[in-house]
């Protein structure tokens, strides 16, 4: 068992189905049809694989587990080096769970370059899964940074009018951050001696430079996230990228910055941490209280739930540079549920998209006499958005503001008027397209969700409802390795302190 | 077993009625819903004489919720006598709501999702009053919340039903996020959540401070302030009790069941819960004293003008609450709860009464366009006449018996603050007779104002609606008078054994039996007094209302408009939040960051190179130039460390 590649496998098994796509040939409707029937399988064998982790995983280490590490470009001593732990494990999880998800939502709306299309997702799945298991340095730039070009593809060739503008804004705003990520991984590698991320995470930086590597890591993270003020970039790319694109930008692509720093900033850069959390905190509560103001005014679905995103990453930042138990355990938490809830939101949108072609909240009302069941899912992520105990978004939150409260009440004060501005938006988001009395003339032929819909969303109903009533399967995962993480920065801030003292 | 049951039944009930109503129809989902509620509320009562009368309170933990570090929480049923109360008045009133739904609503199209909704309130409210923890207790409280807002949007064509549940959702939101926070400091003091452990460890902590938004504080004064936000925000005290009278566009069966008998409640039984914090923080138990006093008041002067029957009840809800308040800041809890408990039976039965009388003149609800009914519905008409007896105290009575306790209590407590609950509770009392009786004159008597269409239809209900009625009417009756040893009089110490906890100091409730025969007297006398006021306004003078509105009219106006209350948290919350946020949108996101940021960097580049970002696809290949760079630069590092 131990040396079942099944990390290399769950990353490249999608690549494998892309290169199968890709070798398919005849007449279009034949190439559509086995295109996406491959893919539907290849993601579906991928999630199922990758299961193995989820049962393999040992509870009580926080080491990394399914190592799996070979030479790769010897004379830098850079290792193709794989591996989870529990920050990550959980991540590799939602990402082969959301992709079939993806491919089932776009059966039937994507219509044009359908084999491409596929391809992309595909490709775009191993370097997330990649992404998540890479315990190299360079590995995990190449994945980190390679993820945006399937992405960059989906939302400029299958999105919306204004598809040039949102990808070109994704493109300014990410290219600036990752020329900086580069530089720091440069500078630590010079340092160091080594690109292997586990030794790295051994390794104490000089105090005196690991602010200018936080900062250079921070302008890369924090565009991710997104962290005010630079979010700007998502709520045109969830307008412009398909449904499909939505949910795994909503899903995932948005955990990779906070990933980012739990993985790199926090262990590797404790003193900097610790020195910028005002400055985090600052940033998260502008983006809880700002975004939600935002929310509360949009005329367009997808903005509406993008603004929400960004209110909900602030909670995950919050958590994160609470930098105790709660605080991170919650924090990782809450982007689970936020993965599967927004991407949820997301198909709920696609869902009324696909039949009337517009996202303009005006333009729907009254929704529930023709839709009941499409009104019951839409109600119950909806809620989860909001936060209600007895669903995943509660518990994260929750932590993350027992956390947060312990460092800094004024911090959970300000971040606590989310739950009221939270609930404000969802609420008369949801009040103007389902209630009401169904007026309009193209709604009154709508048709409530099919067969394959309901597949679509039943097991995020599930995961949504699980997640908030029986959490610990998931919990337990998260804890020991939170608890390491937790500890190792308390040991180095003490260290830290020592030598300052020493110094005097 | 049959605690769990008693608890689980109403869930199993709403997911069968909710899931498969359509293949149910309405009468399978009617029996499920109703069947599973009348063993609830049978086991409820088996519960009560256990917990109670044999006095075996206990607590069965299900499981783990969620753990983090220290932070530990489980679902789990605590049962001792102040949760077999509530669970008593929730699943009695919910079971007779049920049933006298089945007439009620029967011409409804949706009549499953009714029943299922009614469940599933039921279902969080019992997890509320069973809950061991801060944490279950915050699921129940929200999940009331949310059931609330399922059954005030019930009727989710109309658009004043859809803001009004939208407004009752935030309002609590609003008490919540103090809740929470009193949550979050209750873990930071205690390292526990639970509720044993906080209250075994709280005389240890009486003198602790904490710092709060950059202040010391008393740190028991500041968790018992927060949660009392919260408790005010369900139990619509003043400042947030806005959400109350708007929630009548609910179906009048929610009403009687969520917004008068058992959620609005919670806030009272959460502060009775609490009494082992609150006795530690004198403080906070002045201002619960001082806000359900003004409560008690204000709402009451509002209910003077009100032309809506139900919202006349709604207000005098609002008011009775402020009284089971001001009671709990006297330390006399278990006069609160009294309270609480009869006034579930009598406020129930006003509502259903109310929901018969508007069930008969087709769904009219304005009482000025009413009058002279009382000989077509007889049967309504008593048991109106037995709420409003039972409302405005009247001697042997339910709530003679425990709102002379309030008052008993909060005058013989001999603080500032108990003198100015009492007498705001006598001033209330006098107005409580008032509008009751006007409530019943212009309903039932004089000269009938309705069209006579409308009158030619007026019916006595069916029977599956006047029996629920007449078992919550002899409750309004007899609950009282059963009731008062056990919860205030003798046996008082051993029936609450541990659920409720009071410093010795505090004596309010045991010298209420000792105060002077005025007191004691007078609640009556003002009932009286009121009634009488009523009846020579309504039935001797009919003209002098009119005129007493034409001579005050300022005074009048600003009654009639509650205060203007909705008026204010509009101009001072609403719009600026609307107008904020479309500026934050526009000039922050649009032009202050985007400006500056990537259409600013954007309109540079284009102008220096020309049209470089026409083709889509050239994005892609900036990208992989940065990464070329990238490698460049790789390479560069290792021609340097290797030549």
């Amino acid at each position: 068992m131990s040396d079942f590649p099944i990390l290399s496998i769950v990353t490249f098994l999608p690549l494998v189905g892309a290169l199968a796509i890709l070798i398919i040939r005849g007449d279009e409707e034949v190439v559509t049809r086995n295109a996406k029937a491959t893919a539907l399988w290849t993601t579906l064998i991928t999630f199922c694989l990758s299961l193995m982790l989820w049962t393999g995983f040992d509870r009580t280490s926080a080491a990394f587990q399914f190592v799996e590490k070979h030479s790769w470009i010897e004379s830098f001593g850079i290792n193709y080096h794989m591996g989870v732990d529990g920050i990550s494990v959980l991540f590799v999880l939602l990402s082969t769970f959301l992709t079939p998800i993806c491919v089932l939502a776009s059966w039937d709306a994507i219509k044009v370059r359908v084999k491409e299309y596929m391809i992309a997702f595909l490709i775009l799945e191993t370097l997330m899964v990649g992404m998540f298991c890479a315990l190299d340095f360079v590995l995990f730039y190449i994945f980190f940074e390679g993820v945006l070009i399937p992405m960059f593809l989906i939302i400029g060739v299958w999105g919306g009018r204004r598809r040039v503008y949102a990808a070109f804004k994704f493109f300014l705003y990410t290219l600036t951050g990752s020329v900086l990520m580069l530089l720091a991984i440069l500078a630590i590698y010079l340092q160091a001696e080594t690109s292997d991320i586990p030794s790295l995470l051994n390794f104490v930086l000089p105090a005196n430079i690991q602010n200018w590597l936080w900062l250079a890591f921070f302008a890369s993270f924090a565009v991710k996230v997104p962290m005010w003020p630079v979010h700007t970039w998502l709520p045109d790319a969830h307008v412009e990228a398909p449904t499909a694109g939505s949910v795994i930008l909503a899903g995932v692509l948005l955990k990779m910055g906070a990933y980012g720093f739990l993985r790199f900033s926090v262990p590797m850069l404790p003193i900097a941490s610790e020195f910028f959390t005002p400055l985090i905190f600052s940033l998260s509560i502008i983006a809880v209280i700002y975004t939600s103001l935002v929310a509360l005014v949009q005329l367009d679905m997808k903005k509406l739930i993008a603004y929400s995103s960004v209110a909900h990453m602030g909670f995950v930042t919050l958590g994160i540079f609470s930098l105790n138990q709660q605080g991170v355990s919650g924090a990782i938490y809450q982007m689970l549920s936020h993965g599967i809830v927004s991407a949820a939101l997301f198909l709920c949108v696609g869902v009324i998209y696909d039949r009337i072609h517009t996202r303009e909240i005006a333009r729907y009302g009254g929704l529930a006499e023709r839709m009941p069941v499409y009104a019951v899912f839409f109600m119950v992520f909806m809620l989860a958005s909001v936060g209600l105990p007895g669903t995943g978004g509660f518990i994260g939150e929750i932590l993350v503001l027992v956390g947060l409260f312990q460092v800094s009440t004024w911090a959970a004060t300000l971040a606590a008027t989310g739950l009221v501005l939270g609930a404000a938006y969802m609420l008369w988001l949801y009040r103007r397209v389902i209630f009401g009395n169904l007026t309009k003339g193209d709604l009154k032929a709508i048709k409530d969700m099919s067969y394959r819909e309901v597949a679509v969303f039943t097991p995020l109903l599930v995961l949504t409802i699980w997640m908030g009533v029986y959490p610990m399967p998931f919990l337990e995962i998260i804890e020991v390795s939170v608890a390491n993480l937790v500890e190792q920065h308390k040991t180095a801030m003490l260290a830290a302190k020592t030598i300052t003292l020493a110094g005097q | 077993m049959i605690y769990i049951l008693a608890i689980f039944l109403p869930l199993c009930g709403s997911i069968i009625a909710g899931l498969f109503g359509r293949w149910l129809k309405d009468k399978g989902a009617q029996i499920v819903t109703c069947a599973a509620m009348l063993l609830s509320a049978v086991f409820s009562l088996f519960i009560l004489n256990e917990v109670s009368l044999k006095h075996e309170p206990q607590t069965i933990q299900l499981f783990s919720w969620f753990v983090s570090g220290a932070f530990d929480v489980n679902w789990a049923l605590r049962f001792d006598t102040l949760t077999a109360v509530m669970l008593v008045v929730v699943t009695v009133v919910s079971c007779a709501v049920h049933f006298y739904s089945i007439g009620y609503m029967h011409h409804d199209p949706s009549v499953p999702r009714f029943f299922s909704y009614l469940s599933l309130f039921t279902f969080f409210m019992l997890m509320l009053v069973t809950s061991n923890n801060f944490l279950q207790l915050f699921f129940g409280w929200e999940g009331v919340g949310l059931a609330s807002y399922l059954l005030i949007g019930f009727w989710y064509k109309k658009p004043s039903a859809n803001a009004a549940a939208i407004k009752a959702f935030l309002v609590n939101r609003v008490g919540d996020f103090g809740f929470a926070l009193g949550i979050l400091g209750v873990f930071l003091l205690y390292g526990s959540v639970d509720f044993d452990t906080v209250f075994k460890a709280t005389p240890g902590k009486a003198a602790a401070t904490m710092e709060f938004l950059g202040g010391q504080f008393h740190a028991l004064t500041v968790l018992c302030l927060l949660l009392f936000i919260g408790a005010m925000g369900k139990s619509a005290q003043l400042g947030l009790h806005t959400w109350l009278p708007d929630a009548m566009e609910g179906p009048t069966p929610v009403s009687a069941l969520i917004h008068a008998a058992t959620m609005v409640t919670a806030g009272v039984f959460m502060v009775a819960r609490l009494s082992p914090m609150f006795e530690f923080a004198p403080f906070a138990l002045n201002v619960v004293c001082v806000v359900g006093a003004s409560t008690a008041f204000f709402a009451a002067t509002v209910g003077l003008c009100q032309n809506d029957i139900k919202r006349v009840i709604a207000y005098s809800t609002c008011s009775q609450l402020g009284y089971m308040f001001f009671a709990c800041g006297v330390s006399a809890y278990a006069a609160g709860i009294f309270h609480l408990f009869t006034h579930a039976f009598f406020k129930a039965l006003l509502f259903l009464g109310a929901g018969s009388v508007i069930h008969a003149m087709s769904s009219e609800q304005d009482m000025r366009k009413m009058g002279g009914i009382w000989r077509l519905i007889p049967l309504t008409y008593t048991m109106m006449w037995i709420g409003s007896l039972a409302l405005a105290g009247l001697p042997f009575f339910a709530g003679f018996y425990s709102k002379d306790m309030v008052l008993e209590s909060a005058f013989a407590a001999n603080s500032g603050v108990g003198t100015y609950a009492f007498w705001m509770g006598m001033a209330a009392a006098i107005m409580t007779a008032f509008y009751s009786w006007r409530l019943l004159f212009m309903t039932f008597h004089g000269v009938p104002r309705a069209d006579e269409k409308t009158m030619a239809h007026v019916h006595e209900s069916p029977k599956v609606m006047t029996v629920p009625l007449v078992v919550l009417a002899l409750g309004a009756i007899f609950s009282g008078y059963i009731g008062y040893d056990l919860f205030v009089g003798n046996s008082m110490q051993l029936f609450w054994g541990q659920a409720i906890f009071v410093l010795p100091t505090n004596t309010a409730i045991i010298d209420a039996h000792h105060v002077s025969l005025w007191v004691k007297v007078a609640p009556v006398i003002v009932g009286i007094v009121g009634i009488a006021l009523a009846y020579y306004m309504y039935i001797i003078r009919t003209d002098l209302p009119a005129k007493v509105a034409t001579r005050f009219g300022k005074l009048y106006l600003f009654l009639y408009n509650k205060w203007y209350f909705d008026e204010l948290y509009d101009r001072l919350f609403v719009r600026p939040a609307k107008f904020i946020g479309e500026g934050l949108w526009k000039e922050g996101d649009g032009t202050m960051i985007d400006g500056l940021g990537p259409d600013g960097i954007a309109a540079v580049i284009r102008n220096l190179a020309g049209r470089v970002s026409r083709v889509q696809s050239g994005y892609v290949y900036h990208y992989a130039f940065a990464m070329l760079i990238g490698v460049a630069g790789l390479v560069t590092l290792y021609l340097y460390t290797h030549g």
